[in-house]
C-alpha cells in the first residue's frame, strides 16, 4: 500500500498501480483514452496528463502522464491544476478538429466515452475553421459496423484485436495524421472477439450492427443480468430490452468468470429472442395424427386437456435440458418423479458428463474459472477445439501464455501496466501451451507445441504425461519415441509451473482424454503443485443438469418401447439434435402423448401434441451452473409477450392442473414464486444446497424499495404504448425477484447482479465499471460472482484411471467421423440469430491429404454423405491436423443430427456418389 | 402600537386600490372573437419539419425522447437503404395530452427537425385524438429554421453524398500514401 | 298564534332567494373578482354571464357521485348535508323586514349562535371521513380556527344585546331605528365581522381550505353535488354574515324613502362585495398568527368592549336594585 497526494489530500493506493488507476478507483476523474484496465499503459493519448510535484514545497511542478506513472508512496499530483486542465482540454480540442458531427447518428452516442472526456474536459466549442479529414468507411462483415471519421488514433482496438485476442486481420495503416484502423481490404472480421471493439473502441469507429438495426439509446434499455446460454463457459452479460424486443447483448463484467470480454457468439447470438419463430401461443393437436399440425389454444384450455392427458397417462417420462435453467429441470424431475426424469443427453454425453463430476467431487483438483485459466503459467489442452467450443476460455489461454514471461518483467522492475515496455521485455517468449487435438485452429500458433492425433492417441499421450509425473501413475508403455519425448517435455514444463492447467472436454466424445487429464492434474498435485482442471462441456446448463442426474435419453426411449409410460414431456430439448431420426421418430410414434415446452420452433415442437410456449433466457428468471461448477442467476429482463412463461411456470400449473382430482406428491404444484422454485432446487441435490446464495432473493430490498431495470432517463413512458391505450397501464409486477420493470426504485451500490447498467455521472461508457469496482480492474463491491457448487474435499487423489487406450488404428475402408465445432453454426440457439447465421459456413468434411489421395478425392470437391438414412451434402476439405484415419465433421445446423464419433464407410458413400455422377 | 395602526392602514390602502381597479378596463383578449398576435417562436404545437431538399430531417437521435419531462415522446430509429442511407424515424409518437410545450425538445433537437410552432388550438374530445403519429407531425416545409442540413455538415456517406463531399470536409484519405 | 299560510310563503320566498342568491354570489364573486384583476370572470352564458351559475349547476349535478373507497362512507355522506342546513337554519331567524321572519324567536341570536356552532361539525368530520390527509389538515385546522373564533363571536354581539336589552333580532332592529349600533359598538363590529369571516372560512382566515397548501382542506375527497353542497354552503354563510352584520350593526331594515326590504338587501350586498373585495386583496394569515390574532387581540376586544358597553348600560340605567339579583 502506498500514500500519494491529489489535490492536497492524500488517498492510501496499491503501489502496483499507475496513478490513473489509483485516481480512477478512489472515484477522481480523470480523463483517458488509450488506457484500459485489461490493456495496461501505452501513453499514446496524453489526455491523463497530471501535474507532478517533487515534494510539499514544489508550486512549478511537471506535467506528467498520469496512466504512465508509478502510484509510489509520497508521490504529490494535482488533478485540478490549471496547467493541467488546459493541457487535458488543448489533447481533446485537437482531437475534435477532425471529429465529425454525427453524433445524432452514431449508436456510440449517449455511451461514448470521447462524448464523456470531452465534457469532462469542458470543450464546448471548435475553434479550428479548416475543413475536417475524412475516411472511407469499409464493410466488415454482419457483427460490426465501420465508421473510420470517428477514430481518435488512441490504438486501443489493434492494441485488442492483434495484441489481446490474437487476431490478424484488423491493423493500422496510414501515416502522421491520417492512419487508418481497418482491414486490409474489405471484409468479415475473422476473429472470434472481434465484438470486443464495439466497448474497447471509446467512441464510435466501431459499432454493433446487430444493435444498428434496431437502435435505441443506452439510457432507455431496460437491462438485467444475463448469463450467456451459448456455451458451457456461462459468461455474464447484460441484455437489453426496449418495446418487447430484446436490443442488444453487452459484457457485464464478473471478476471470477468473463472479466471485461466476450465472444461473438455470446455478444451477437442473442437475437434468437426476437425470432420469427418463437412459439408465443399453445398449440394443441386434437386428433391423433401427427401430420396434422396443432391448433392455437388458450391458456387455461390447454392446461386442461394437458391434465386430462396426464391424468389418464399410464406412466410419464420427463426429458431434461442441458440448455433449459436449473428450477425448470428440477420443477420437471417433481412433476414426474425422480425415476422417471431422464436428462435428455444421449448416454455417451450422459456418461462423459457424470465421469467429468466425479472427478471433480471426489478428486483434490478444484476446477478452474475462467480467471483461474487466466492466471495459469502452464496449461495443457487435451482434446477440445477451445477457439469453437468455449472460445472465452481460448482468450483467456492467449493471456496465461503471458504469465511466465511476466517474471522476467517483475525481475526488470517493469511494472506490469507499463505495457510498451513490458511487450519490448517480452517480445516473443511465451509461457507453455501445450494444444493437442484433432483439429488446426490460429490458437495453435500461440502453442508452445501442438500434438494432432485421434482421440485414444490424445489420451495416451495425457496419460503418458502424467506416467511420468506421478508416482505411481499409470505409464503407457507401448508410445512412439517422439510422443514420448513430448509428453516429458509437456511433463516438464507443468511440473516447473506453479499454477499449471488441465483442459479437456467432452467435445470429442472420448471419456480416455477426460480421465487422462485427471491423471496429469492429480500427478501434479501429488507433486505439490497447484493444478486446476477445466472441463468443456456441451452445453450452458450441462453441469448442472448432470448434478440432478438421471437416466440418458435413451434410457427414456427404452421406457417407451419397454411400455414402461405413454406419455413423454419434452423440456427445451430438440431431440433430433440428440439422437438418429429413425429412433426419435418411433420413439414419439410409440408415445400416446407428447408434450412439448420450449421457446423456438423445431422438428421436436412438431411432434408436440400438446406444445406450451416458454421464455427465453432473458424472458426468465433461472439459474446455470457452467463448466467449472459454478451457479450463476440470470434475471428476466422483459415481460414475455403472447402467452409465453418461464417453463418452471408451466410446470407448475400443468402439475396444478393435473392435482385437481389425484393426490399429488410432488410439491411443484405449489410453486408460485421463483423463491419457490430455487428453494426446492436447493433440496434437488446435495451439491445445490448453496442454491439460495446465488443471488439475493425476492424479497430482498434496500430502504424498503426494489431495483429498477430501467435507467434513471428511459424515455417514451406516456406514449410508448399511447397508440394502443390512453390509460397508461401499470408496469408489470416482478413477484420472482428484487428488480422492478420501471424506472423508480432504490439507487445506490447494489449487490452486483442486481445492478441493470453500468453507469456513473459523467460517465456513460461501459467505462463506467471502474467507478463499481473496489479496486480498478479488480472484483466489483458486493460482487456476488456465483457459487462455485463443487470444491474439492478429497486431500489425496483417489485411484488412478488406469483403462488406457490402444493407440488408433486407421481401417482401411472405415473412417472415425469425428465432430468440429463451430463457433458459429453449432449452438441450437445462436444459429436463430440473422447475424450470426451469415457467419455459418457450409458443412465440410475435413480429410487429412494421404486420406483425400488413398480415396482420390480432390481438395474442395464436394461428396454425398449417406448417414443413418440421411444423405449430406458436403465439401471436402484437406487438412494435415487432421489425423489419418479420421475425418472431421463440421457440426453446422445442415448435420445436426449426426450423431459422432462413429465409425463410416468412405469408400461405399464414395461409390455412390461416382456412380450417381455418371448416371 | 405604531406598527399597528400602520398595519390597519395598509390593509384599508390595500382595499382602496384594488377597488379602484373597478373603474379600469380589462387586458383580457376576447378569444375566439380576437385573436392575439402569437409570436414565430411561440411554443405550441409541435411539427417535424424537412431539410431544404425536402427529405425528413429527423434523424431518430432520440434525444428529443430524453429531454422530454414528461416522457410524451416516443420514436424507433430505422435505417433502410431507400431512405437515402440516411437514419430516421420508423414511428415517431408524441403524446399532446402529456405534453406541457416545454420546448425542451426543441432545444435537444440536433438536426432542427422537431419544432414547436404558434398553434395552440388542439382541443380534442377524446384524448386518443390528441397521440399525433409522425404522419400527423411532418410537414412539407423546414420551418423556422431555413437553411439548415444535418447531413451536409455531418461526416457520415448517405446516398448522393459520398465521404468528403460534405461542408468543410477534405476529401478521403488515401491510406496508402505515404506523402506528407 | 301562529298564521301557518304566512309562514309558510315566508318560509319558501327566504329559502328560495337564499339558494338563488347563493348560487349568483359564486357568479358574482368571480366576477367582481375578474373586475378587479382586470379581466372579466364568466361573461359568455346569458346577460353578462349571470347563467354561469345555472351551467355548473348542471355540470356538477350530472357528475359521477364519487366517494372514495377509504372514506367513512356514512358520515362522508352527511357532512355536505349539515353544511347547508345548518346555514339554512341560520336564516329562520332573520328578520329581513318588519314580521318578515321565519320565526320570530326570542333567543334569536342564541339560536344563530348555535346553528353556527353547529356548522362547525360539518367541516371537522367532513375532513375526517374523508381519510386523506389533507383533508385531515384542513380539519385541524378548522377546529382550531372556528373553536377560537366562536368565543368571540358570542361576546362581541353581546355588546347589542346588552344596548337592545333582547336576545330577538326583530327587537335588536328594532333599537337601531334612531341610530345604528355600529356607532356605539364599532368594536364590536369589528370583532363580529372578523369572526364572522372566519367562521365563513373566507380570506384572510381560509386555512381549512387553503388551496396552496391543502389542495382544497377538508373537502379535498369532495366532488360532484357533495362539493357544490360545500360550495353553496360556503356562500350561504356569506350571506348569513352579511345579513347578521347588517341586522346586528347597521339597522337592519331601517332606511329612508325606500321599502324595508329593500335596504335590508341593499345592506347586505353592500357587505358582500366588501368580503369579495377583501378576497381579492388581502393575503391569508399564517396559522399562528390567526390564533395569536385571534386570542390575544380580538379576544381581550371583544372582552373590553363587553364591559365597557356593560359598564355604560348599567350608568346609563342605574344600577338594579340589589333585590332585582337573583
Amino acid at each position: 500500500m502506498a500514500i500519494i497526494i491529489v489535490d492536497n489530500k492524500s488517498y492510501t493506493v496499491d503501489e502496483r498501480q499507475n496513478l490513473l488507476a489509483a485516481c480512477l478507483g478512489h472515484g477522481l476523474n480523470l480523463p483517458y483514452f488509450c488506457w484500459h484496465p485489461a490493456m495496461g499503459s501505452v501513453g499514446a493519448c496524453r489526455q491523463c496528463a497530471v501535474k507532478q510535484f517533487k515534494d510539499d514545497r514544489d508550486q512549478s511542478g511537471r506535467l506528467v502522464m498520469s496512466c504512465m506513472t508509478p502510484a509510489t508512496n509520497g508521490t504529490r499530483i494535482s488533478i485540478d491544476d490549471p496547467e493541467a486542465k488546459a493541457f487535458r482540454a488543448s489533447v481533446i480540442e485537437w482531437l475534435m478538429v477532425n471529429h465529425p458531427h454525427d453524433c445524432p447518428v452514431c449508436d456510440e452516442g449517449g455511451e461514448c466515452h470521447l462524448q464523456d472526456m470531452t465534457v469532462m474536459t469542458g470543450h464546448v466549442y471548435r475553434r479550428s475553421r479548416f475543413p475536417k479529414r475524412t475516411h472511407r468507411n469499409q464493410t466488415l462483415g454482419p457483427f460490426i459496423r465501420h465508421e473510420m471519421n470517428r477514430c481518435i488514433q488512441c490504438y486501443r482496438c489493434v492494441r485488442f484485436y492483434r495484441d489481446y485476442a490474437g487476431g490478424r486481420d484488423l491493423n493500422v495503416f496510414g501515416a502522421h495524421d491520417a492512419l487508418y484502423f481497418g482491414r486490409e481490404q474489405d471484409g468479415t472480421l475473422e476473429n472470434e472477439f472481434s465484438g470486443n471493439l464495439v466497448e474497447i473502441c471509446p467512441t464510435g469507429v466501431f459499432t454493433d450492427k446487430t444493435f444498428f438495426k434496431h437502435y435505441t439509446r443506452k439510457w432507455d434499455l431496460q437491462a438485467a443480468q444475463s448469463i450467456c446460454p451459448h456455451c458451457s463457459l456461462g459468461c455474464n452479460t447484460t441484455a437489453g430490452e426496449r418495446s418487447g424486443t430484446l436490443r442488444r447483448m453487452t459484457n457485464r463484467f464478473n471478476s471470477q468468470v468473463n472479466g471485461y470480454f466476450l465472444c461473438d457468439r455470446g455478444r451477437f447470438g442473442y437475437e434468437y429472442v426476437n425470432s420469427e419463430q418463437r412459439i408465443k401461443h399453445p398449440l394443441v393437436r386434437s386428433g391423433s395424427d401427427r401430420t396434422q399440425p396443432g391448433m392455437p389454444e388458450g391458456v387455461p384450455k390447454t392446461l386442461e386437456l394437458a391434465a386430462d392427458r396426464l391424468r389418464q397417462a399410464r406412466g410419464i417420462v420427463g426429458i431434461g435440458s442441458p440448455r433449459a435453467s436449473l428450477e425448470a429441470n428440477v420443477a420437471l424431475r417433481a412433476l414426474v418423479g425422480p425415476e422417471q426424469f431422464y436428462q435428455g443427453v444421449d448416454e455417451q454425453e450422459c456418461q462423459l458428463l457424470s465421469t467429468i463430476l466425479n472427478i471433480l467431487r471426489t478428486g483434490p483438483v478444484p476446477s478452474a474459472s475462467i480467471h483461474d485459466a487466466e492466471q495459469a503459467d502452464a496449461v495443457l489442452v487435451l482434446g477440445p477445439d477451445l477457439l469453437n467450443e468455449a472460445p472465452r476460455l481460448a482468450l483467456a489461454l492467449l493471456q496465461s501464455i503471458r504469465q511466465q514471461p511476466m517474471e522476467r518483467v517483475d525481475d526488470l522492475k517493469i511494472p506490469q501496466w507499463d505495457e510498451a515496455a513490458v511487450r519490448n521485455a517480452v517480445q516473443n517468449r511465451r509461457g507453455p501451451l501445450f494444444m493437442a487435438g484433432y483439429r488446426q485452429t490460429w490458437l495453435h500458433e500461440y502453442a508452445t507445441d501442438s500434438y494432432f492425433a485421434a482421440p485414444d492417441d490424445l489420451a495416451r499421450l495425457g496419460f503418458a504425461v502424467a506416467g511420468s509425473i506421478g508416482q505411481d501413475a499409470p505409464t503407457v508403455p507401448d508410445l512412439s519415441s517422439e510422443v514420448k519425448d513430448l509428453a516429458q517435455h509437456i511433463a516438464e514444463a507443468l511440473t516447473h509451473a506453479k499454477r499449471p492447467l488441465i483442459i479437456a472436454g467432452t467435445g470429442s466424445g472420448s471419456q480416455a482424454t477426460i480421465e487422462a487429464a485427471a491423471n496429469v492434474a492429480w500427478a501434479l498435485h501429488q507433486q505439490g503443485k497447484q493444478p486446476r482442471l477445466s472441463f468443456v462441456l456441451p452445453e450452458a446448463n450441462s453441469a448442472g443438469l448432470g448434478l440432478l442426474g438421471g437416466g440418458s435419453l435413451h434410457d427414456a426411449f427404452d421406457a417407451i418401447s419397454q411400455g414402461k409410460a405413454d406419455t413423454v414431456i419434452v423440456l427445451e430439448n430438440d431431440l433430433y439434435r440428440r439422437a438418429e431420426q429413425a429412433k426419435v421418430d418411433a420413439f414419439f410414434d410409440r408415445a400416446h402423448t407428447v408434450i412439448v415446452i420450449d421457446s423456438l420452433e423445431h422438428r421436436t415442437a412438431a411432434y408436440a401434441d400438446i406444445l406450451l410456449p416458454a421464455a427465453t433466457g432473458p424472458e426468465s428468471d433461472g439459474t446455470y451452473v457452467n463448466q467449472e461448477g459454478r451457479a450463476q442467476r440470470f434475471y428476466q429482463v422483459f415481460a414475455q409477450n403472447g402467452d409465453v412463461k418461464e417453463s418452471w411456470r408451466w410446470l407448475s400449473d400443468l402439475a396444478h392442473a393435473t392435482a385437481q382430482d389425484v393426490e399429488s406428491g410432488s410439491g411443484v404444484a405449489t410453486w408460485r414464486k421463483f423463491d419457490d422454485a430455487v428453494s426446492a432446487t436447493a433440496t434437488a441435490a446435495p451439491e445445490l444446497a448453496r442454491m439460495g446464495e446465488v443471488a439475493p432473493s425476492a424479497s430482498f430490498r434496500l430502504i424498503g424499495q426494489k431495483f429498477p431495470r430501467q435507467s434513471e432517463r428511459c424515455s417514451g413512458r406516456t406514449s410508448l404504448l399511447s397508440h394502443l391505450t390512453m390509460h397508461e397501464p401499470p408496469p408489470p409486477v416482478d413477484e420472482d425477484s428484487p428488480l422492478a420493470f420501471t424506472m423508480e426504485g432504490y439507487r445506490g451500490p447494489l449487490p452486483s447482479p442486481l445492478i441493470s447498467q453500468f453507469w456513473a455521472p459523467g460517465w456513460n461508457s461501459i467505462q463506467a465499471l471502474n467507478t463499481y469496482q473496489e479496486e480498478v480492474g479488480g472484483p466489483l463491491r458486493d460482487e456476488m460472482p456465483g457459487v462455485r457448487l463443487i470444491e474439492p474435499v478429497a486431500t489425496k487423489a483417489p485411484a488412478w484411471f488406469t483403462s488406457i487406450p490402444g493407440a488408433f488404428q486407421p481401417a482401411s475402408r472405415q473412417w472415425l467421423l469425428l465432430p468440429l465445432s463451430a463457433v458459429f453454426g453449432s449452438d441450437e440457439l445462436s444459429n436463430r440469430s440473422p447475424a450470426i447465421v451469415e457467419r455459418i459456413v457450409q458443412p465440410f468434411l475435413s480429410l487429412h491429404p494421404s486420406d483425400g489421395a488413398r480415396l482420390s478425392l480432390e481438395n474442395q470437391s464436394t461428396i454425398d454423405l449417406a448417414l443413418h438414412g440421411t444423405t449430406y451434402r458436403l465439401a471436402i476439405h484437406f487438412e494435415s491436423s487432421t489425423p489419418v484415419g479420421t475425418v472431421g465433421l463440421l457440426l453446422v445446423p445442415e448435420v445436426s443430427g449426426v450423431r459422432v464419433p462413429t465409425w463410416i464407410d468412405l469408400c461405399e458413400a464414395i461409390k455412390t456418389e461416382r456412380k450417381r455422377r455418371a448416371a | 402600537m405604531m406598527n399597528t395602526w400602520l398595519y390597519a392602514r395598509n390593509l384599508l390602502v390595500g382595499l382602496w386600490i384594488v377597488f379602484k381597479r373597478t373603474f379600469t378596463k380589462p387586458v383580457t383578449v376576447q378569444y375566439p372573437e380576437e385573436r392575439p398576435y402569437l409570436p414565430p417562436r411561440w411554443r405550441g404545437r409541435i411539427v417535424l419539419t424537412r431539410d431544404p431538399d425536402g427529405e425528413e430531417r429527423c434523424v431518430a437521435c432520440y434525444l428529443c425522447s430524453a429531454a422530454c419531462p414528461v416522457d410524451c415522446i416516443a420514436l424507433q430509429a430505422a435505417d433502410r437503404p431507400e431512405a437515402h442511407d440516411r437514419r430516421y424515424p420508423e414511428f415517431f409518437r408524441i403524446n399532446f395530452s402529456r405534453c406541457i410545450y416545454c420546448g425542451m425538445c426543441e432545444e435537444a433537437c440536433p438536426t432542427n427537425a422537431i419544432q414547436l410552432i404558434p398553434d395552440f388550438e388542439q382541443s380534442e374530445y377524446a384524448r386518443r385524438n390528441l397521440v399525433y403519429e409522425k404522419e400527423d407531425l411532418l410537414i412539407s416545409g423546414t420551418g423556422k429554421y431555413h437553411d439548415y442540413n444535418f447531413y451536409r455538415v455531418a461526416g457520415v456517406k448517405t446516398l448522393g453524398k459520398e465521404k468528403g463531399q460534405g461542408v468543410n470536409e477534405l476529401p478521403p484519405v488515401d491510406v496508402r500514401s505515404l506523402m506528407p | 298564534m301562529i298564521d301557518w299560510s304566512y309562514t309558510a310563503v315566508t318560509i319558501a320566498v327566504i329559502l328560495g332567494s337564499c339558494l338563488t342568491l347563493a348560487g349568483m354570489l359564486i357568479w358574482l364573486e368571480r366576477r367582481l373578482l375578474g373586475v378587479w384583476q382586470e379581466r372579466y370572470g364568466p361573461n359568455r352564458l346569458g346577460p353578462g354571464g349571470c347563467l354561469q351559475s345555472l351551467a355548473d349547476m348542471i355540470k356538477i349535478f350530472t357528475k359521477e357521485d364519487w366517494i372514495p373507497p377509504f372514506a367513512d362512507k356514512a358520515v362522508f355522506v352527511i357532512t355536505p348535508a349539515i353544511v347547508v342546513i345548518t346555514a339554512l337554519m341560520s336564516f329562520a331567524v332573520v328578520p329581513v323586514a318588519p314580521h318578515f321572519v321565519v320565526a320570530d324567536l326570542n333567543v334569536g341570536v342564541l339560536f344563530f349562535l348555535a346553528m353556527s356552532s353547529l356548522a362547525a361539525y360539518s367541516v371537522i368530520i367532513g375532513g375526517w371521513a374523508s381519510n386523506n390527509k389533507f383533508a385531515f389538515l384542513g380539519s385541524l385546522r378548522a377546529i382550531a380556527q372556528l373553536l377560537s373564533y366562536e368565543v368571540f363571536m358570542g361576546l362581541s354581539l353581546m355588546g347589542t344585546v346588552l344596548l337592545a336589552g333582547s336576545f330577538n333580532l326583530s327587537d335588536i332592529v328594532e333599537a337601531q331605528r334612531h341610530q345604528w349600533f355600529v356607532i356605539p359598538q364599532f368594536f364590536g363590529f369589528l370583532c363580529f365581522f372578523m369572526a364572522g369571516l372566519a367562521e365563513a372560512h373566507r380570506t384572510p382566515f381560509d386555512m381549512p381550505e387553503a388551496e396552496a397548501e391543502l389542495v382544497a382542506g377538508y373537502h379535498s375527497e369532495y366532488s360532484g353535488m357533495k362539493f357544490g353542497m360545500f360550495f353553496v354552503g360556503e356562500y350561504l354563510s356569506i350571506l348569513l354574515l352579511s345579513a347578521m352584520t347588517v341586522i346586528l350593526f347597521f339597522g337592519g331594515w331601517h332606511g329612508p324613502w325606500l321599502p324595508p326590504a329593500v335596504w335590508f338587501v341593499m345592506k347586505m350586498f353592500g357587505f358582500i362585495v366588501l368580503i369579495i373585495l377583501i378576497r381579492a386583496t388581502w393575503p391569508r394569515f399564517r396559522f399562528d398568527q390567526l390564533l395569536t390574532f385571534g386570542w390575544k387581540v380580538v379576544m381581550p376586544l371583544a372582552l373590553v368592549n363587553l364591559l365597557l358597553t356593560g359598564g355604560i348600560v348599567l350608568w346609563k340605567t342605574g344600577a338594579p336594585e340589589l333585590s332585582m339579583l337573583p
